[in-house]
């Protein structure tokens, strides 16, 4: 996505480099990419997920598309920098970054869950319908950009820090969760699904597409169990909690689910 | 305030042959026709026509007629009365005006320019009847150059996946929400027996039309509507939609009264909301990601799938070409700005994009000039409308074409441009269940299979008259076009003589 923010740029390794979720058992295999081609790279990571459920990687080094249509029942677990389109297509996998993570984390996945100990860049959650994206820290630009839901599949997003603008872009459905700022542009054609901002927007930053209130006890049915698995995930890395503030969060909807239902004539 | 606007068409109804039967007044879903008691003609609402000849072809004894509406404007070329109407109807709505179906407008038409060879003494002809005539082809990347083991008789370098066609014509995309499932049915169907392709665009792959899916080529759009892996995999072709001819540079809405609970299951949106596919994919800002893409899709079906993108032919479409053929494009699919849609703005539709002919030849002759033309397949489409349309894009540099309108029109459609309203009478452009009952599919397979049959015996004839046996020998062999009234640059643009020379 290189011109889209700077963001996405200083994908330094920082953060915590210690796993703390605890969910998944000990990986069974593990595979070291360092310089791999990411086609090489995909398909040992392929070869061991045939042998073993679980399965660590080594010293990833920006290779794209790991996690890529990952089913369910698959862990991956990633030691390293894993590249653009993490977990993309991903129907029902897991995978747990211990590091940062750069574009388009999730793309269009169907189902499963990533978390990610640390940031992650521009268009997290791109067209997601189902699973759950957890971020340790900040991410970029466009995130959540026409997640939408169907049935009931609800795709979930949590971001721990700050947001950069047109999050939520064309969102028409999920959940998008920030607990730091957004910044400009925010939920723009958005046309379902709701955005929970532990802060309110910045000035100027919505458009009279959607409506902001306070959350009330229908969203926190919704919030508090997510806010509370982020605790779960990294609270003990980050030193705090952030699950007891629920109820100051501030809720962007959408005005209508048919923005544009008045726009053309015949 | 009095209403400006006027009706398009006036229908005539012939009062000696008429005998009050009813059944306009049942065909027509615009609500034309309004019953009389008593066993009369039917009265007409002139202004709801929209000339797609339903009632004219269903009336038992030819009684109607529809004629233009005969009212005359100013006599000025510039104020047409299209312009006059165009202005009434923004000016009491405000709105952006949606057409449907290609661009109308008499721009050139470089089909009609341009005619074909035949031999004559020399290099004789071939009669199709009598000997074999391919029309076989394969879409994919190429490698630059085959390693074979000559021993053995095999292929040392890998291929990458291939599809093949029986036939170079195959259906264009149209999503399930803009047209019936009984028109996806009917082409998927008529893929089949014809070992061709159908197109599910970018509204998803119905369960319905699954059994079908190894002859369906599954589309990735902006939107990324109904798109997982078990689809990804599911098609013998994955294509990204960059572009359409007829609507160059936007996305699609698709209204939410179309979203009904099947096209949601579909499509995996829900029900009811305006399915909205933006006018860029979010993840592709340059060549470098649309590559990203490209592999993407290449590591969700382990590299067994061809992947094509289409884009809608415009100014730079050569050197977007080039881009696309490096970024890892195996088929590179160019839509002419007279391909159908079925809703696109009108202003869209009928001022952006070039004809699909000088973009074709501009793209085969910079992949050419740049030594990647034989890595990947060109496929043209946008206004193909005869076998002799197939012949000419074939010898301009595809390698095969796509066909949306003619196929439609096999299956009743009249091209009356009314799509997007979703009543279409002939249950192509609707989802309205009373509407969609009127196309079977079987029969609307058989008129499709049939189209491309007699097509595909043209082919053959022409190609024979030219002493050509493949269709793989005619690609891209422009000295089998001539060009007739057109300038020097636009001959040099399409790469051939003039007719004489
Ligand atoms: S809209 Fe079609 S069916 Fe209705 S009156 Fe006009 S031509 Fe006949
Ligand atoms: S598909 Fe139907 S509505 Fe569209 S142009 Fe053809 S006949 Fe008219």
């Amino acid at each position: 996505m290189g011109t889209v923010s700077a963001a996405s740029a200083a994908n330094k390794q920082e953060g915590a480099q210690s796993c703390s979720s605890g969910f998944a058992p000990a990986p069974a295999e593990r595979v070291t990419l360092g310089a791999l081609h990411f086609k090489e790279a995909n398909e040992q990571v392929r070869q061991a997920l045939d042998r073993v459920d679980d399965v660590a990687l080594e010293d990833v080094r920006a290779q794209r598309y790991l996690g890529c249509a990952l089913p369910a029942g698959k862990r991956l677990r990633i030691h390293g920098t894993p590249g653009n389109d993490l977990a993309c297509f991903m129907d029902g996998g897991t995978v747990e970054v211990l590091g940062n993570a750069q574009d388009q984390v999730g793309n269009t996945m169907n189902a499963g869950e990533v978390i990610v100990h640390g940031r992650c860049g521009d268009a997290a959650g791109y067209a997601m319908r189902g699973g759950r994206v957890f971020i340790r820290d900040g991410c970029g630009w466009r995130a959540g950009i026409h997640m939408k839901a169907y049935d009931a599949r609800q795709p979930v997003v949590v971001v721990g820090k700050d947001a950069g603008s047109f999050l939520g872009e064309y969102m028409a459905g999920g959940v998008f969760v920030v607990l730091g700022e957004t910044g400009d542009y925010l939920a723009r054609g958005m046309h379902g699904g709701v955005i929970y901002l532990k802060n309110p927007p910045r000035a100027g930053a919505l458009s009279d597409e959607v409506v902001l209130s306070r959350v009330d006890d229908a969203d926190l049915a919704v919030l508090a169990p997510l806010l509370a698995e982020y605790d779960r995930l990294f609270a003990a890395e980050l030193g705090y909690r952030v699950s007891a503030e629920a109820s100051e969060f501030f809720r962007v909807t959408p005005a209508s689910s048919r923005p544009y239902a008045s726009m053309y004539v015949r | 305030m009095i209403d400006f606007a006027l009706p398009r068409y006036q229908v005539r109804r012939d009062a000696e042959e008429c005998v009050g039967c009813g059944i306009c007044v049942r065909e027509c879903a615009n609500g034309v026709h309004v019953a009389r008691s008593g066993g009369t003609a039917p009265k007409a609402d002139h202004q709801k026509c929209v000339n797609c000849l339903r009632c004219v072809l269903t009336c038992p004894t030819r009684a109607l007629t529809i004629t233009r509406w005969p009212q005359v404007d100013g006599g000025s070329a510039v104020w047409t009365l299209e312009y006059l109407q165009d202005i009434a109807t923004q000016a009491t709505s405000g709105g952006v005006l949606l057409s449907s179906m290609g661009n109308p407008l008499p721009y050139p038409v470089y089909w009609d320019h341009l005619l074909l060879n035949a031999s004559q003494v020399t290099n004789p002809s071939i009669d199709p009847l009598r000997e074999p005539m391919e029309t076989r082809v394969f879409l994919g990347g190429r490698p630059v150059a085959l390693e074979i083991d000559e021993r053995a008789r095999t292929l040392r370098s890998p291929l990458p996946p291939q599809v093949k066609l029986d036939v170079p014509i195959m259906f264009s995309a149209m999503s399930f929400g803009s047209v019936s499932l009984n028109t996806q049915r009917a082409l998927a169907m008529a893929a089949c027996e014809l070992g061709t392709l159908f197109n599910v665009g970018e509204g998803g792959l119905h369960r319905d039309l699954e059994r079908y899916a190894d002859h369906a080529v599954v589309q990735v759009a902006s939107g990324r509507f109904g798109v997982d892996p078990r689809y990804l995999n599911a098609g013998a072709m994955v294509e990204i939609k960059i572009g359409q001819g007829a609507k160059p540079g936007i996305g699609g809405h698709l209204p939410g009264e179309k979203i009904t609970a099947e096209v949601s299951r579909t499509r995996m949106i829900p029900e009811g909301a305006d399915a909205i596919s933006p006018a860029p994919h979010h993840d592709i800002y340059s060549i470098e990601d649309l590559r990203q893409l490209v592999f993407s899709l290449k590591e969700a079906t382990r590299y067994e799938k061809p992947v094509a993108v289409k884009i809608a032919a415009v100014h730079n479409a050569a050197a977007i070409a080039s881009g696309m053929a490096r970024a890892g494009a195996e088929v590179i699919v160019v839509d002419g700005f007279r391909g159908g849609t079925g809703a696109a703005p009108k202003r869209i539709r009928d001022n952006v994009g070039v004809p699909v002919e000088l973009a074709l030849a501009a793209i085969d002759q910079r992949l050419r000039d740049e030594g990647i033309r034989s890595t990947v397949s060109v496929v043209a489409s946008g206004s193909i409308r005869s076998s002799a349309d197939v012949v000419r894009a074939i010898a301009l540099g595809a390698d095969a074409v796509s066909c949306g309108s003619a196929p439609l029109i096999a299956l009743g459609c009249h091209q009356c441009g009314d799509c997007a309203r979703g009543r279409c009478n002939w249950g192509i452009a609707t989802q309205r269940p009373e509407l969609i009952e009127r196309l079977d599919p079987d029969e609307g397979a058989e008129r499709v299979v049939n189209l491309v049959r007699a097509w595909t015996h043209e082919i053959q004839e022409m190609m024979g008259g030219m002493g050509i046996n493949a269709v793989d020998s005619l690609r891209g062999n422009r000295l089998m076009l001539r060009g007739v009234g057109l300038t020097d640059r636009e001959l040099d643009i399409l790469g051939v003589k003039h007719a004489g020379e």
